[in-house]
């Protein structure tokens, strides 16, 4: 038998799906972003530097990215921490505590804010052992903070736990062999294997915390200048028809987002070629 | 199985004594309880704080019916329309060749980061009654911010690459190979897709269509900025929880978050069950 010759429109249907698939992106994301990146460029860029340069405006947009930053590191110790624990140990609860992982993001946001809000407000379960220090959780830009946590918790988890499972353990033992201590082999073997991993992971919750809103509003008590976050101030200037002011925050969060995007691809790539994947 | 044993696969060589292995996996336990567990706990015990009776009128309130309902709509209308969209866009991108794929890939995946609030604001520009566009609908009494057309493209904007993306890496490890066999064998295109492809995909479609819908039923910033907080006609269960916990309702926002909060634990239930039994069928190894 021969090969078949392998004609490139042998498979039917590119005509219809592309078609489909075009309209519905042009239609769903690139107008309504294009609509966006549009009321920019009309209202010009001194307007829109205008706008971003006013005090709330830069507070909120650095309070999100600086809050967003800390949850990240939070969550990539704490992620390396739990894929660890998940993918090197058995112990009774460990399918639980995998599939409890994901409840960030199964959970709808408006749910897990009040949630958190009823937790940590100071007569709450956990606000109230704070009182007596004379801490206030709810309300502050540490309240802020837990909600951030909360929503990115599972990304660093899902990126290095795949990886962990893959990892050769013949390296390790080698490692042991040449008479490195555990926490030797650890820190020189195994942490520089999931780094990649664990950044991309980094990032996604960044990306995430950054945009957050239905978690965070209910907690973090909308203080301008001092718990205001940036997407609260463009559904804030959305309600007093300042559409030029909403579109410039919008289009800062936008470029965040871009920036972020380019930096977690970039980081697949290499984590790809570390671990040695298609 | 001891407590706390390491990994079968691990020599003596290559884990932790156990006494470091008991503090890490208290650790893990303990932050996860505090961080994840204890605000799903919550949300049951408010909900409940005044009995069951109190929780179930909560529901039968008009304004908590007419959420529910319009929830129901709008994911009965948003997910079907993305689980056709992400069959056809991961038939295009995995069965051909052409220029510009990964650009195409990256404009799916692109609602993933942005912020739901600039979702709802790209909306709001392109169709609000100030806008050229949503002037004429409006002009022609089809109004789409603040009414069902806005809640509905907001949703399908936020849950856009949910079905597309568990389908493209699998189908790209599956090859074309057997399509083509079929379609030797002189079977239509239709009905290769639906006897080969689809077998092929199908718990890996269920496993889109079950993160799309639970995202479509929960999504909050996105649809608070599109949506105008319409009591009875544009509120949906996330709108009407926040109107509800802003008034001191809190039985009844804690009520109606139950409900929500339930639905996302079944999602996580089935998730765990197709990722246990068709794990080779959901996604191709080694993609995070």
């Amino acid at each position: 038998m021969t090969a078949l010759p392998r004609h490139r429109r042998a498979m039917p249907g590119f005509g219809l799906t592309m078609g489909l698939t075009l309209t519905t992106v042009c239609l769903v994301v690139l107008l309504p972003v294009g609509a966006l990146l549009w009321q920019g460029a009309s209202a010009g860029p001194a307007a829109l530097w205008d706008v971003g340069s006013r005090p709330r405006t830069l507070s909120a947009l650095a309070l999100s990215f600086r809050l967003s930053a800390l949850a990240a590191l939070f969550n990539l110790a704490f992620g390396v921490l739990l894929a660890w624990v998940l993918v090197r140990y058995r112990f009774p609860g460990r399918r639980i505590m995998d599939a409890a992982v994901d409840l960030p993001f199964a959970l709808p946001t408006a749910v897990a804010g009040i949630a958190l809000t009823t937790l940590y407000a100071p007569n709450g379960a956990f606000g109230a052992l704070a009182t007596p220090f004379g801490w206030r959780i709810a309300y502050t830009q540490a309240g802020i903070f837990i909600a951030l946590v909360f929503v990115g918790l599972p990304f660093v988890v899902r990126t290095v736990q795949p990886v962990l499972e893959t990892l050769d353990r013949e390296v390790e033992e080698a490692s042991a062999t040449l008479g490195a201590s555990r926490w030797t082999t650890v820190r020189r073997v195994i942490l520089p294997a999931l780094l990649p991993a664990a950044l991309t992971g980094f990032a996604l919750s960044l990306a995430r915390a950054v945009g957050e809103y239905g978690s965070v509003i209910f907690i973090a008590g909308n203080i301008p200048l001092r718990t205001e976050i940036a997407p609260l101030l463009i559904v804030i200037q959305l309600e007093e028809f300042d559409y030029p002011a909403a579109a410039a925050i919008g289009i800062a969060m936008l470029a965040m987002s871009f920036t972020l995007l380019l930096a977690i691809n970039l980081l697949q790539i290499w984590t790809r070629r570390r671990t040695g994947d298609v | 199985m001891t407590f706390a044993s390491a990994n079968p696969a691990a020599g003596p060589a290559t884990s932790e004594r156990l006494p470091v292995r008991l503090a890490l996996i208290a650790l893990a336990c303990t932050g996860l309880a505090i961080l994840v567990i204890a605000p799903l706990v919550v949300v049951f015990a408010e909900a409940l704080r005044d009995g069951w009776s109190a929780a179930l009128a909560s529901l039968g309130n008009p304004d908590a019916r007419s959420a529910i309902r319009l929830t129901l709509t709008v994911a009965a209308i948003a997910v079907p329309l993305n689980a056709v969209f992400g069959i056809a866009a991961a038939w295009a991108i995995t069965k051909f060749d052409f220029r510009g794929k990964a650009l195409l890939i990256t404009l799916i995946d692109l609602p993933f980061s942005v912020s739901p609030v600039v979702a709802g604001l790209c909306i709001v520009l392109l169709f609000g009654a100030n806008s050229t566009l949503g002037g004429w609908l409006v002009a022609q009494g089809h109004p789409v911010v603040f009414a069902l057309p806005g809640i509905v493209l907001a949703t399908l904007f936020i849950t856009f690459p949910f079905v597309a993306r568990e389908l493209i890496p699998l189908m790209i490890e599956q090859g074309r190979a057997e399509e083509e066999a079929a379609l030797t064998l002189g079977a239509t295109g239709w009905r290769t897709f639906r006897t080969v492809t689809l077998p092929n995909i199908r718990w890996a479609l269920l496993y889109g269509v079950l993160l799309c819908n639970a995202r479509a039923m929960g999504e909050f910033g996105a649809v608070a900025v599109v949506s105008g907080k319409i009591r009875g006609q544009t509120a949906t269960m996330p709108i009407t929880i926040e109107m509800l916990y802003n008034e001191y309702l809190s039985v009844a926002a804690f009520t109606l978050a139950a409900v929500l909060a339930l639905l996302a634990l079944v999602t996580l239930a089935l998730k765990s069950l197709l990722d246990r039994q068709h794990a080779d069928q959901i996604a191709a190894i080694g993609q995070p």
